[in-house]
């Protein structure tokens, strides 16, 4: 990926290894000043070891981070331009709630009233004022998770990393902290680096985001095109989810190619960024909720697969159809928004339907 | 629970447990103020004569402060060193770490009498020191830093060692960081350490009477004391001091270690 000016962290051929284990293996991207930047990826894919990297409680085996232009590999954790949220959030138990803010600022040097005067600009406006002289132990998860973000950011950081700060919060409250996470990123201005698991909570908070599986970042891009234009296979069934079509490329027409999935026909897709070549073996992707059903067939269409309805999940707002189309070894899922209302009890297994998608709608992977 | 109105053959064990546990030790304070020279029932009356005699025992006291001369600095050198060592083994990735393991505790396995009998030889033969309260001093941190090292490790171990990390992370410095967060979340096991090797010290003979010089430790001159039969209620009233204090000290670390904070304040509370 090139440099630009807007470049605050560059990665340069980082790779950790942990005895043979790779736990991140010769990765390169750049994070940008005032980014939300979102390191996602299963447990073990290498995102936390990657963070504990930035902070530097790991240094990498290979490679060189540069935060603001600087080279990171000779500076020890206590005197980077990083804060860290911990995943345990990891309050120091023997001090209070207003000592555990005011941690980082005993050394810059700040006068004991300066100190105290941030600390409870810090309470309030976290909405904890008064509960300074309290025990960590006495406040619930929520709390922690905030008095944790304070006692990073009162430090002034030029970069906040979080590692998973929302995992242990119940769905009801990681959602309000989501949006308030968001609205705090964009008031301070300063990057983000943000771990997570949860792909719906990537997508939302994040700028950008870098998916990462086996220790590679395998996409590095918006929420959107990520979502709509994964570059591999491993993304589009990482990020969503996602029916795959194994063919090879018979020809090119008009930017589009022309693919052969064998007994299900032939797909028209278009063409990616990457050159691909008639004969090229390749894998056309469509989200389910892309995917019409037509109950008759269609008069004209550029895709359209004949396939048999196999099971038929009602969520209310919306139906999942799983089709079984011959020459597929995995059922064809399609996501139908039940914009109508409808008191149809109509069986749907067992009947024949056909399945189209605008063109513009599939995409076109390399066959790994 | 409720409690059960039946009895419960268990807490029958239990009692007789306490009761053969503590009965024998019991018995030292009672004849410690018998006014009898010799322990044997029945009590003939109440005196406290045999605590002031052995307040006034010249060697007896001796005898006591040379125990603590070596009893408080083993303390304190095998805490620091378990210290070290339980940070070395819980935070760093130490190759060889199992093996380092199994070298630190072999002074627990090995009999006493062995380790004594090595290190007589290697002090007199090999340097050829002269034995002195030092050179008890010294056996005895052989044998106590490998207690504090566990009691240690096992302190270490409980709280989350992103705790540390924080610290650097804000900025804080490595020493530091050990004296705003490990110290002091570690201080109970310090505390147990320090009781842990003291009364190890104070109590052991094996190794005391080998390597011990002209100066007698307490445990060597209560043995030596008992051939005179006339000396022992001293002996008893010394022991129920001892034990008193002991029973105090114990209370009080644990009052201590309870009342502390708790060691890690998790993301669900």
């Amino acid at each position: 990926m090139a440099s630009n000016d807007d470049t605050f962290i560059s990665l340069r051929g980082i790779a950790k290894h942990f005895g043979a284990v790779r736990a991140v293996d010769d990765v390169s991207f750049d994070i940008r000043r005032g980014e939300f930047f979102s390191l996602l990826g299963p447990s073990g894919c290498g995102k936390t070891t990657l963070l504990r990297m930035l902070a530097g409680f790991e240094f990498p085996t290979h490679g060189e981070i540069f935060i603001d232009g600087q080279p990171m590999s000779a500076v020890p954790p206590n005197e980077r331009p990083t804060n860290m949220v911990f995943q345990s959030y990891a309050i120091f138990p023997h001090l209070t709630v207003a000592e555990n803010i005011g941690y980082g600022l005993r050394k810059k040097g700040l006068s004991k009233q300066e100190i105290a005067d941030t600390v409870d600009q810090a309470l309030e406006r976290i909405k904890l004022a008064g509960y300074g002289s309290r025990g960590a132990h006495q406040l619930s998860g929520g709390q922690r998770q905030r008095v944790a973000l304070a006692r990073a950011l009162v430090c002034r950081p030029k970069v906040l990393l979080l590692d998973e700060p929302l995992g242990a919060l119940d769905k009801k409250l990681r959602e309000e902290m989501q949006i308030e996470l968001r609205e705090l990123q964009r008031s301070v201005g300063i990057t983000f680096v943000f771990v997570t698991h949860d792909q719906e909570e990537a997508l939302t908070l994040s700028d950008r985001i870098a998916v990462m599986s086996k220790g590679k970042a395998l996409q590095i891009d918006s929420s959107t095109r990520l979502y709509e234009a994964p570059n591999c296979r491993d993304v589009a069934d990482f990020i969503g989810s996602m029916n795959f079509f194994d063919g090879a490329i018979k020809g090119i027409d008009n930017g589009h190619a022309i693919v052969d999935v064998g007994s299900a026909g032939s797909l028209r897709v278009p063409v990616g960024e990457q050159p691909m070549g008639a004969g090229t073996a390749v894998t056309v992707a469509v989200r389910p909720e892309k995917v019409q059903i037509a109950w008759q067939q269609p008069q004209q269409a550029a895709n359209a697969i004949i396939g048999r309805v196999d099971a038929e999940a009602y969520f209310g707002d919306r139906s999942h159809y799983y089709v079984e189309v011959p020459g597929l070894a995995r059922r064809v899922a399609v996501a139908l928004q039940n914009a109508q209302r409808s008191l149809d009890n109509a069986e749907t297994r067992g009947r024949q339907v056909w399945l189209t998608w605008p063109t513009e709608s599939a995409v076109l992977l390399p066959r790994e | 629970m409720r409690p059960h109105a039946t009895v419960n053959p268990l807490m029958i064990y239990a009692v007789f447990f306490v009761v053969l546990l503590y009965g024998p030790v019991m018995l030292l304070p009672a004849f410690s103020v018998n006014d009898n020279i010799y322990i044997a029932f029945p009590f003939k009356g109440f005196t406290t004569k045999w605590y002031w005699e052995m307040a006034t025992s010249r060697p007896l006291m001796n005898a006591l402060v040379s125990s603590l001369k070596v009893g408080i600095p083993v303390a304190i050198i095998s805490t620091v060193l378990g210290l070290l060592g339980a940070k070395a083994l819980t935070r760093y990735r130490l190759p060889g770490r199992q093996v380092v393991m199994g070298l630190l505790m072999i002074p627990l396995v090995i009999p006493f009498i062995v380790l004594g009998v090595g290190n007589l030889v290697v002090l007199r033969k090999v340097f050829d020191f002269d034995l002195s309260l030092w050179t008890i001093g010294a056996g005895h941190v052989l044998i106590c830093t490998p207690f504090s090292i566990l009691v240690l490790m096992s302190r270490l171990e409980g709280f989350d060692k992103s705790l540390e990390e924080a610290s650097l992370d804000l900025g804080e410095g490595a020493w530091g960081t050990f004296w705003r967060v490990t110290f002091p979340l570690a201080l109970p096991g310090i505390v147990s350490s320090l009781l842990l090797s003291f009364t190890e010290s104070l109590d052991e003979y094996v190794i005391a009477s080998f390597l011990s010089g002209n100066d007698a430790t307490l445990p060597i001159f209560i043995w030596s004391q008992l051939r005179f039969p006339q000396k022992l209620p001293d002996v008893l009233a010394l022991g129920s001091c001892i034990f008193v204090i002991s029973f105090i000290a114990v209370v009080v670390s644990e009052l201590a270690r309870k009342r502390g904070v708790p060691s890690t304040v998790g993301a669900m509370g």
